[in-house]
């Protein structure tokens, strides 16, 4: 049980020393004899995965945090750990107070989340999938379709198309559908894992738009990872940079400029930021 | 605490969800609905003109059961399968619901679309049959009460058999399936456990199958009375209860494996 100590302050968000590792099949690139094969296919060779490393960090009440990582960095496994989809070898999460595994259905009630890739039942209608998932959280058929509904026309969808097929949509369509979903069970706590990935700019705008809206409004607590830089320069009051599991740089955008010097007298940007921290280039990875 | 109230509720998710899945999907409903038309006709129709019109009743009633035996153990298995393909299980796992409610709406469905599905396959077999099949001295009462008995064990067995699917869409599906195959074998559907080799009939002796179709082969061939089949039907029950606790406990493991492991991720 988790005590509440008289004068601590309580963030909505706090994640103390979390790993999680994966076991993953080694794959080989040698030639194998028949033998060899056949023992390999019963005993096959592990390697560890370091998927998240010994992160930490505070998000406060109204605050956007972000986390800028390449693919594969860690991003969504964090995620995962603080939406209880997944259990930590080691370390602490707390949402509001509550810790994630001992308290999940606690924490669940206060929490939503965006996920990079928008799924729902692709053959029923946006309307059916948001009513399913508002019903999870207790929420009648009628107060969900007027919640999406003023949510969708928001994010510039039309409402009438709320009864199409989720397969007939784009998937810019799909993702504003994703967050009118998140955001119909008012959630303090929202989870955007990179939400705007493979939006056109329009629609990546608007959401951008929204996720202000939604910060200045509700004064929730906002995680958001994301690959992209402006995204993360608009939105974000702190950014932690993420590498191979490990939170390597953390501050606000003027914090992790001042960390790295100016070259050739030009003004150094969150990229140069990245680059310098990671060794990495973002627009690489994506290719 | 458990909100019985509101968990009911929210277990209607599930039913109106797969309800709207089976609209969107009807074509397959369509083809699914025929096929089983189809096998209890042909099953029946072997035994016409060469056994009595209680041999004919005797295959169709195997027919017809194991259909509905067959949805109930499948359906909640393949709810989850769905889930992990379109990737919403995470959605499901993430929502402030308890285990049970989502599993005990998708059984709730499982014995709507059984008894949907086998009542319109069971109406249909009178313009097939005529005079082959006689009712006259079917118990309905009886055939009620143990399909409702029996339903409670073959829960049980969908639960503990979703897990596979939670682990693995594709071998999970697979996994399921020879469960099925294994059950339609030992279980007498068509045939007595007798003729079975005897190394085999010991395992026809543990499937709910088995007792299901003994007591409702007496109650519509031979009007037998509930209290004729109490011995049946308490055994039934037995299993029922244990099997339901225990497909929860399963399920609630493979979940917390699934957790640890990173097992509930479509991609990415």
């Amino acid at each position: 049980m988790v005590e509440k100590k008289v004068g601590q302050p309580i963030y909505g968000l706090t994640v103390r020393d979390i790993t999680k590792h994966f076991h993953r099949t080694k794959k080989s690139d040698e030639k194998l004899r028949l033998p060899e094969k056949i023992r390999r296919l019963f005993k096959r060779e592990k390697e560890i995965i370091h998927a998240v490393d010994g992160i930490s960090l505070d998000v406060n009440i109204g605050e956007i945090y972000g986390v800028l990582g390449a693919n594969g960095s860690g991003k969504s496994t964090l995620i995962r750990l603080i939406s209880t989809l997944l259990l930590p070898d080691s370390g602490s999460i707390h949402v509001f107070g509550d810790d994630v595994v001992t308290h999940s259905m606690k924490v669940r009630r206060v929490m939503n989340r965006v996920s990079v890739e928008a799924s729902f039942f692709k053959r029923l209608s946006s309307a059916e999938n948001l009513v399913y998932a508002a019903r999870l959280y207790g929420i009648s058929a009628v107060e969900a379709k007027k919640r999406a509904q003023v949510i969708l026309e928001r994010l510039g969808f039309e409402a009438k198309r709320m009864d199409e097929e989720m397969e007939q949509l784009s998937r810019g369509m799909q993702q504003k559908v994703a967050i009118a979903r998140a955001l119909l069970t008012t959630p303090m706590l929202l989870l955007l894992d990179e939400p705007t990935t493979g939006l056109d700019p329009k629609s990546k705008r608007d959401v951008q738009t929204f996720i202000e809206e939604i910060r200045d409004e509700r004064n929730a607590v906002i995680l958001l990872t994301t690959h992209d830089m402006a995204e993360a320069e608009r939105l974000c009051d702190r950014i932690a940079i993420i590498d191979n599991g490990k939170f390597i740089a953390e501050g606000t955008v003027e914090e992790l400029i001042a960390k790295v010097p100016p070259q050739n007298n030009t003004l150094v940007t969150l990229e140069d930021v990245f680059i310098a921290f990671t060794g990495k280039d973002l627009e690489e990875e994506e290719d | 605490m458990l909100n019985i109230g509101r968990e009911t509720v929210i277990s209607y998710a599930f039913i109106e969800r797969n309800f709207n899945l089976l609209k969107r999907y009807l074509n397959w409903e369509i083809l699914f609905f025929s096929y089983s038309i189809v096998n209890a006709l042909t099953i029946g129709l072997i035994m016409v003109g060469r056994g009595s019109s209680q041999d004919v009743l005797y295959l169709v009633i195997g027919a017809l059961i194991w259909g509905f035996l067959s949805i109930m153990m499948r359906e909640v298995s393949d709810a989850i399968t769905w889930e992990r393909w379109e990737g919403t299980i995470e959605y499901t796992f993430m929502a402030p619901i308890y285990r049970i409610t989502h599993l005990v709406g998708s059984c709730l469905f499982a014995i709507l679309y059984g008894l949907l599905r086998t009542g319109l396959v069971l109406a249909i077999m009178p313009f097939f049959f005529g005079e082959h099949i006689d009712l006259g001295s079917a118990n309905w009462i009886t055939m009620t009460v143990t399909v409702a008995v029996s339903s409670l064990s073959f829960i049980g067995i969908g639960l503990m058999a979703a897990i596979f699917p939670l682990l693995s869409p594709e071998k999970g599906q697979a996994a399921t399936g020879i469960l099925q195959s294994v059950l339609l074998l030992i279980s007498g559907i068509y045939y007595e456990i007798e003729v079975l080799p005897e190394w085999l009939q010991p395992l026809s002796k543990i499937s709910p199958a088995t007792y299901t179709l003994r007591s409702i082969r007496a109650a519509m061939l031979e009007n037998a009375s509930v209290e004729s089949q109490a011995g049946n039907l308490l055994l039934l029950l037995v299993i029922g209860i244990v099997l339901i606790p225990l497909g929860f406990w399963v399920f609630h493991l493979a979940e917390r494996y699934a957790k640890r492991v990173g097992r509930l991720k479509r991609s990415g």
